[in-house]
Parts: C-alpha cells; structure tokens; sequence
C-alpha cells in the first residue's frame, strides 16, 4: 500500500519491454508464445466477441423464443423510444447513480479520515469498515430486506427503542423510502471500497510534501486543499468511473430488496431488461435495450477516461 | 503541560467514540443476523424482534435442509461453481498473461486489448447473447458453463495482473533452466511461478469471491432447482410466497452465504489489497 511498490509495480511493463527488444530469444519461438494464449484467446473469441456480434444483430431482428429470428430493421429501436417503462428506468437510474455517487463519496471520507489516523485501533476501524464489502449483493440485499421489516426488522425495532418513532417506518411502502433503503444498503455495502482505494492514493503522497508545508505554516484546510485534494485527483477520477458504471448497471440490490417497487418506482435500466428478455421473452427488444445501455456506457467511459488523463498531467 | 495532556486525552476519546460508533454501525448488520440464525423458531419469528437470543438453537439451520432441495446441494454446487472459476481463472491467466510477458508473436496487441475490452462491455449486457451461445454448445443450464463465464469477466483483471507479474521478473533467472533443456513451460513452472504466487493467489482470491457471490448469471443460466447455487436459494426463500416467509431460515441462509467469504477475507487481506491496488492502477 505504499508508495514505492505502486511505482516498481507501474514501471514493471516498460522494463520488460525493453529487455525484449535486446534479446531476441523469445521473438524466435512465436509459436510456443502462441500456445500460451490460446485458452486467453478462446475464450476472448467465443464467450466476449462472438456475443457481443450476437446481441448487436439481434438487436436488427424479431427474436422469438421459438421459431425463426426475422430481420426487422430498426423495429425494435422504435419501440426502444415508445417504451415508457424503459424511458422511467433511464430517469430512475440516473438519479439513483447521482445520489449514490455523492452519497459515497461524503461518507467514504468520513471513513478514510478515521482509518488513515494514526492512532492506535484504526486497523482494526479499517477492518470493520471494509466487512460489508466482501458479503455478496444478494446475501447483504437479504440481510436488508430483514432488517428493514415492519413486523420483525431491527431497523423499526432500534428506532421506537430510541423513541425517534412510535410505529414502524415502512422502509420500503413508498418510492421515496425504497430509495433512501437502498441507498443506505449500498452505501452500507460498497463505501469501504471506496475508503480502501481513497486510502491507497492518500498514502502515496509523499510525507516531505506535508512536512515542508508545515514548516511554511500551512494550516489543515490549506495542507487538505493544496496537498492531499491534487494529489489524489486521479485515484478521485477513477473511483467516479467505477461508482457511476456500477450505480448505472445496478441489479441484485433492487430486485432483491424492492423488486422495483412500488409501483415499478424503483425499476433501473438493468432490471427492465432482466424483466424484458427473461420474464416477457422479448429477446430483440431486449437486446436493442442492451445496444443503447452498452453505446452509451462505452461514450461515458472513454469520456471519463479522458478526464483521468486530463488530470494526471 | 497538564492542560495539554488534558486535551490530548480528549481528542483521543472524542476519536475512539466516533470510530467505534461508525465500526459498531458497520458491524451491526452482520452480528444481528449471526446472533437470529441461533435463536429459536418461535424466537426468530416473534415480534417484535429480540435483540439477544433467550436460548440458541440450531432449529433455523435444520429448516434449510429442508428448503427445496437442501441446503447441502446449493452449497455444493456453490463450491463446485467456486472451485471450477478459480482453477479456471487461475490456469488461463497465468498461461496467458505469461505469453503476452514472455513473447512476441502477430496479433498480440490486439488480443491484449481485446481482453482488456471486456471490461468496457457491461456485464449484464452480454448476458443474453451468451445464454444463446452457451445453449449452443450444449453447456445451458450447467454449472461448467457458468464457471466458464465466470472466468471471462475475471480475464481483464487477471492477465492484467499476471502479465505485469512475469514482466517483473528477469528473464535471466529463467534463462539458466532453459539451457538445461527445459521448456519454455518448464522453466516458467519451475522458476517464475514461485515469484509471481502473491499474483496467483490474488486472483484466486477474486475469482473465488466473485463466483460465491454471483447471483445475475445463475438467474439467468441455470433453470434447474438442482443446479441453483446459494445466492439463488437465499433470494428463492425470500420470494417463497406460499407460505409464511421463515425470517429465522433466511438469516441462517445469509450467514451460510457470508461466512466463507468474511472468512477467507480476514485470512488473505493483504492479497485482497495490493489487488485492488493494481486494480486502482488500471485507470
């Protein structure tokens, strides 16, 4: 987790380069190279690209469950801009990634403020924070769904013991509840992520930096502003990319906790087309849905990875 | 000097009562459910809940072998599905990302980026083109075919991950087992395989989370009660709606799900961690 072995491992790549292009022993054998490849490439060929080829002409086409697929043009993405459902699951999805971006991030530092204390125990912090992250979604989800109960949840159960209400919430009887459930569930689940790579990118600055800012008579804030925040800036990058893709596809914590409920209020993009191909077996519609949320997910990405870029100069 | 001490005393207490009111937060959770998984049937279902069980039993536990098909089998095809990912991963990354360190041959660079592309794709977007092509090949609803899924979302991270291993290992160290007549596998097993275990261990430690703890691909490949594995049977349970949800099963379930995993984290933490640093570094 320092500093010198995120550089040694960083600058690993160029040095094997290097030592490739003097000696030529390797180059000589590239059927031996290739041998070595195959299952990488097998794989690569038939479980990534192949499908991927699938979905995008089944996205041209009426797919039955049964019977023969029919080229049907552009069909599908005309009932794509029609479909209510799935233009609420875009809304929907949006927002959640937006307050769950945010929400993330303002209680990751909280967290990483604690654990990156020197202080005696903020191992053991550490630990504690991070737990939730390794439980799977759908087992935390369960968890959740429990806790959350009106009858038998500890969640109404803790709050009526510290009087803050008299009868059960209904964690998840209203859209604005369901939300705010799930937020505190994925908040709960994923932040000490978060925390972990924060601290990662907090560490590797070098502890000079700080020193010759305190001797300058730099106060904290100034110390957070002009040290810690820039240096931190692509690890900041990165993890925006990885809440906002995750937060966009998410799927196990709605169709466990609320299954889009109330009233398809908390339906996203993913649980539509889950409903979509599986439940209605409407495969081309389904995969023209998958199209758009792919296009659009690759745009955002090479967006964000510009930013990354842009940052780390 | 007092004064200071007094003020560093309070700042210490003022830490140490946040922290831990944040770590008993976080804890809480999975306590709770550990704790209901031992009380009694009638405990675990009363209302309102009690917080410390009364009398423990493994009544909850029972239940879930009684639930469909059994615990025993979900938890078997668990470990079976867990095991065929990690050996998977495990031979096709280290054999791969060897190649791509080790040799210059055509089209590397763009099986390279190929692979890597995986990770621009979004998961549950591919999933139904590969239930077509897994139907194909005769692998639908076979715990072999999800493996093998499974094992194509670990490639980015993996190859990535052995790759920059073997390039950090000079080749000269192989080069004295290739004069003695081995080959290029031997000396790569013999010789650098040992240097890049902590790599090797890392992504068995990945691939084995993310297989227990999958549950989109399962819903969607297996249509077999006998093939479902344990996240399936958790949510199954949940939504068993003929009955009256048996919330003392459920938390038993949960903690069958979450113990190998809380488990196998606090064993091999630091491989977790500089994981997720070459992760970090992926960007």
């Amino acid at each position: 987790m320092s500093l010198t072995t995120t550089r040694a491992g960083a600058e690993a790549p160029a040095t094997g380069a290097t030592a490739r292009r003097s000696r030529g022993s390797a180059a000589r054998r590239p059927f031996t190279g290739l041998l070595f490849v195959t299952p990488t490439a097998v794989i690569v060929a038939g479980l990534f690209l192949v499908p991927l080829a699938i979905l995008v002409s089944m996205s041209f086409m009426d797919w039955p469950l049964l019977g023969t697929p029919q080229f049907d043009g552009l069909d599908n993405y005309r009932h794509l801009a029609h479909d209510n459902q799935f233009i609420g699951a875009i809304t929907f999805t949006l927002l959640y990634t937006a307050i769950t971006t945010v929400v993330l991030f303002a209680v990751a530092f909280v967290l990483v403020a604690v654990s990156n204390s020197p202080r005696r125990g903020a191992r053991f912090y550490r630990t504690a924070f991070f737990l939730p992250y390794v439980v799977g979604t759908a087992a935390a989800s369960t968890m959740w769904w429990v806790d959350s109960s009106d009858r038998l949840g500890i969640f109404n159960q803790a709050l009526q013991a510290v009087h803050l209400t008299d009868k059960p919430v209904g964690f998840l009887d209203t859209p604005g509840k369901a939300l705010f459930s799930v937020i505190t569930l994925v908040t709960w689940k994923f932040v000490g992520f978060q925390m972990v790579v924060l601290l990662v990118g907090v560490q590797s600055i070098p502890g000079e930096l700080y020193e010759a800012a305190r001797v300058d008579g730099a106060s904290t804030m100034q110390r957070l502003r002009y040290i810690t925040l820039p240096g931190i800036k692509p690890t900041l990058a990165l993890l925006t990319v990885l809440s906002v893709t995750g937060s966009l596809l998410a799927f196990d914590q709605f169709y466990v906790l609320t299954h889009g409920g109330p009233d398809n209020s908390t339906m996203t993009v993913v649980l539509a087309l889950y409903n979509k191909a599986f439940q209605s077996y409407r495969l081309g519609d389904a995969a023209a849905e998958a199209v758009v949320l792919l296009v659009a997910l690759i745009l955002l990405n090479f967006v964000q990875l510009r930013l990354l870029r842009t940052k780390e100069d | 000097m007092t004064t200071e001490a007094a003020r560093r005393l309070t700042r210490s207490t003022l830490f140490h009562l946040v922290s831990m009111a944040l770590a008993i937060a976080f804890l809480f959770p999975l306590l709770w459910a550990l704790l209901n998984s031992f009380k009694s049937k009638s405990e675990a279902n009363q209302q309102p809940p009690t917080w410390f069980p009364h009398s423990l039993s493994i009544a909850n536990y029972r239940s879930l072998a009684g639930f469909d098909q059994g615990i025993g089998t979900y938890l078997t095809n668990s470990v079976l599905l867990a095991v065929l990912t990690v050996i998977g991963s495990v031979v096709v990354c280290v054999l791969g990302g060897y190649g791509f360190a080790r040799f210059a041959f055509r089209g590397r660079t763009l099986l390279f980026a190929a692979t890597l592309g995986i990770l621009m794709v979004p998961y549950a977007t591919i999933l139904l083109p590969l239930y077509i092509v897994l139907g194909h090949l005769g692998l639908q609803n076979s715990l072999i075919g999800l493996a093998l899924v499974l094992v194509m979302f670990q490639l980015p991270f993996g190859i990535y991950l052995m790759r920059n291993s073997f390039e950090s290992v000079p080749r000269e160290l192989e080069e004295a087992a290739l004069v003695d007549g081995a080959s290029s596998f031997g000396a790569m097993r013999h010789v650098s395989l040992r240097i890049v275990l902590p790599g090797v261990v890392t992504v068995a430690l990945f691939s084995f989370l993310t297989s227990w703890n999958e549950y989109l691909a399962p819903l969607i490949f297996l249509n077999d009660g006998s093939k479902y594995t344990l996240p399936v049977m958790l949510v199954n349970i949940r939504y068993a709606s003929y009955n009256i949800i048996d919330f003392g099963a459920l938390q038993a379930g949960v903690v069958v799900a979450m113990m190998p995993c809380l488990l196998v984290y606090l064993l091999l933490q630091r491989f977790y961690v500089s994981g997720l640093v070459t992760g970090a570094l992926r960007g």
